[in-house]
């Protein structure tokens, strides 16, 4: 199954169990989503239940606490991250803090997904990430898939979870392969490890979590040592308990992230190894991130404004050498 | 309306009134902090609309206390609220600005400027889906209609012909920008228009705006789709108590102030349901006397425990690690 299908099913599932769940978003129903993500709902649910929206971000998200204060479940699409930013109102004042502010009084079950990441030349506009912010907002459940059944579990935890949910999703990830445990009870803020090992722990999420896999197999044999990877699966909260058994066993992390490094997500994670695992840890901590600089149209440039699997390698390998792994 | 109806929206009316400068009075005693935004001289409008719009949900802003009284939240809570205590109608976390009551499909309390308005029209929506016919009602000021969220609202509430009542208070300022210096028009009917059926009144007149809300909701209910209504009121205050109102002149307020609407509304009471000097008298000390009470119970309430600082962040609370 792709990992869109498995979000595809995931819908499927709970708009037929629940009628209570709608989803909205451009061309989500009629196109059959820009990413085929909500393909062949509408013709099963119909348009008041697969709602085609106008070009107008902050109203998809908007409009969602609403129709979640009226009783519904929306599951909003917003069409590529950087449009998110048109809705950030919405989703910092209104999704955000509503249930704050109201003392629990108002309950907003609902999800907003979001298609963001360096793409295919898709320039500036079209190509950036937002996890680092919207993790940041108090009220927000952050979760970033990478995994096909991951992907399924925790889209069917979000739709049907009574707190509002930012659902991160890659471009890149959408036709990845993999197989669904239908069966499995999966905790979606549990972190995933992606791979064991016992001397490096590189944490990461979304699509770099593949890219680390691609270059893991040359690090462990340049560094003859034993890589574990760690995919956090959710950005807030967060699995530190996971983590803190990993950098245990292995006393050294490294982050890895396609958000651009001053601010990014990963500063977070080796700000809290720094206060709470400084005397585990026998190296530096090493961040791996996209460059500080907007993302460029030109393939060569693009690549090189984010860690790929040649340069994850590269800066691993030149790390361990210099601090003895 | 009937007698009795005409009594209650005085009462309200002038429970209104009184709890503002109540609000005031302990707002320069230190009692309650942060912005407060006072209602005086539009109580007419916002108890007259409120009390028309007989059933569905409502959506209003941060200048929301008689709103909230007249959809019958407790006057001691809403006082209480501004105090910051345990007791108030958000526990103390939410201040004058965001009072909220969903049993009484009540969501007043938005303090970003026209950033409710998306939210009625999905709120509108579910109504729609749901089958229930009594519509939303979003209220804003004219400040709001020069935002985007507004246009987009209009277009989504007309595209799905969506039960829902636009109810804009235009007192002519946003903070101290007069709406000349805002937008092309006085009238921001007028942008609605294209969109759906529109209706100005005087908002200083509650029977008026009785009258024009309680239509508009109709014929929402009859499936015309979205309905506009625009009442042009007069802000006797400044923005928020923190503005001097050192933009508009004594000239200014004292034209503003010629049509009291509680002046007008007793005149009606007296007029036309033949309410004696000694029952108008009555109504007047009850709400005093509720004000009275609301100020000693806000001072006399808890305040919040410092563990209320983590609570409601979350419908499901978890903890930041997951073991």
């Amino acid at each position: 199954m792709l990992y869109r299908e498995a979000l595809n099913k995931a819908l499927d599932e709970v708009m037929n169990a629940d009628d209570t769940v709608v989803t909205l978003g451009e061309d989500v129903g009629l196109y059959g989503g820009s990413f085929r993500v909500t393909e062949g709902l509408v013709e099963k649910y119909g348009e008041k239940r697969v709602i085609d929206t106008p070009i107008a971000e902050l109203s998809i998200v908007g409009n969602a606490v609403g129709m979640a204060i009226g009783g519904l479940r929306p599951v909003a699409e917003i069409m590529t991250g950087n449009f998110s930013l048109l809705a950030f109102d919405q989703i910092i004042n209104h999704m955000a803090k509503l249930r704050y502010m109201s003392n629990g009084k108002i309950t907003l079950p609902m999800v907003v997904r979001f298609p963001q990441g360096v793409s295919r030349q898709l320039a500036a506009q079209h190509s950036e990430s937002y996890e680092q912010m919207l993790s940041a907002v108090p009220g927000l459940r952050v979760l970033s898939v990478s995994d096909v059944n991951y992907a399924y579990h925790a889209l069917k935890y979000a739709v049907l979870s009574d707190d509002p949910v930012i659902f991160i999703e890659h471009e890149l990830l959408y036709n990845k392969k993999g197989e669904v445990n239908f069966s499995q009870n999966l905790d979606p803020f549990k972190a995933r490890i992606a791979k064991e090992g016992s001397d490096i722990t590189i944490v990461s999420y979304l699509k770099m979590v593949d890219d680390v896999m691609l270059a893991v197999p040359e690090i462990e044999k340049e560094l003859g040592c034993s890589c574990e990877v760690i995919d956090l699966c959710s950005l807030n909260p967060v699995d530190y308990e996971s983590l803190k058994h990993s950098i245990e066993k292995t006393s050294r992390l490294v982050m890895v992230e396609e958000d651009h490094k001053t601010g990014g997500y990963g500063a977070q994670i080796v700000s809290w190894a720094a206060e709470e695992m400084f005397y585990t840890l026998d190296a530096p901590p090493l961040r791996l991130a996209g460059e500080d600089v907007p993302i460029p149209y030109n393939r060569s440039l693009e690549l090189a404004s984010i860690p790929t699997p040649e340069s994850i390698t590269r800066d691993i390998v030149t790390w361990g050498k210099k601090n003895d792994v | 309306m009937n007698k009795l109806e005409a009594e209650d929206i005085y009462y309200l009316m002038v429970l209104g009134r009184a709890f503002e400068y109540a609000a005031k009075e302990n707002y320069m005693k230190g009692n309650i902090s942060g912005f407060l935004h006072l209602d005086i001289g539009q109580e007419g409008f916002s108890v007259a609309a409120i009390k028309a719009f007989e059933k569905g949900d409502i959506f209003s802003t941060y200048r929301e206390h008689i709103m909230a009284m007249a959809r019958d939240i407790e006057t001691k809570a809403i006082m209480a609220e501004l105090f910051g205590k345990q007791t108030g109608v958000s526990g103390g976390k939410g201040g004058s600005m965001h009072l909220f009551e969903p049993s009484r499909f009540f969501y007043g309390g938005d303090a970003i400027v026209g950033g409710h308005i998306p939210n009625a029209v999905g709120c509108a929506y579910a109504r729609a889906l749901q089958g229930n016919e009594d519509g939303v009602m979003v209220i804003f000021g004219d400040g709001a209609t020069n935002g985007g969220a507004f246009f987009e609202s209009l277009n989504i509430a007309a595209t799905h012909k969506l039960p829902l009542l636009f109810l804009c208070e235009n007192n002519e300022y946003a903070i101290g920008t007069n709406i000349k210096r805002a937008a092309p028009f006085r009238e921001q009917a007028k942008k609605a228009e294209p969109y759906m059926l529109t209706y100005t009144v005087d908002g200083m007149d509650a029977k008026a705006v009785y009258e024009t809300v309680r239509k508009a909701q109709i014929q929402i209910q009859e499936g015309h789709g979205p309905v506009f209504v625009e009442a042009f009121t007069c802000r006797y205050e400044g923005h928020s108590v923190s503005d001097s109102n050192a933009y508009r002149s004594p000239q200014e307020m004292n034209h503003c102030k010629v049509k009291d609407p509680l002046e007008k509304f007793k005149k009606e009471l007296q007029e036309k349901w033949l309410c004696s000097e000694r029952e108008i008298k009555s109504i007047e000390a009850k709400a005093q006397k509720a004000v009275d009470e609301a100020v000693e119970y806000a001072e006399n309430s808890p305040e919040p425990e410092l563990d209320a600082l983590f609570e409601n962040v979350f419908y499901e609370e978890r903890k930041n690690v997951v073991s």
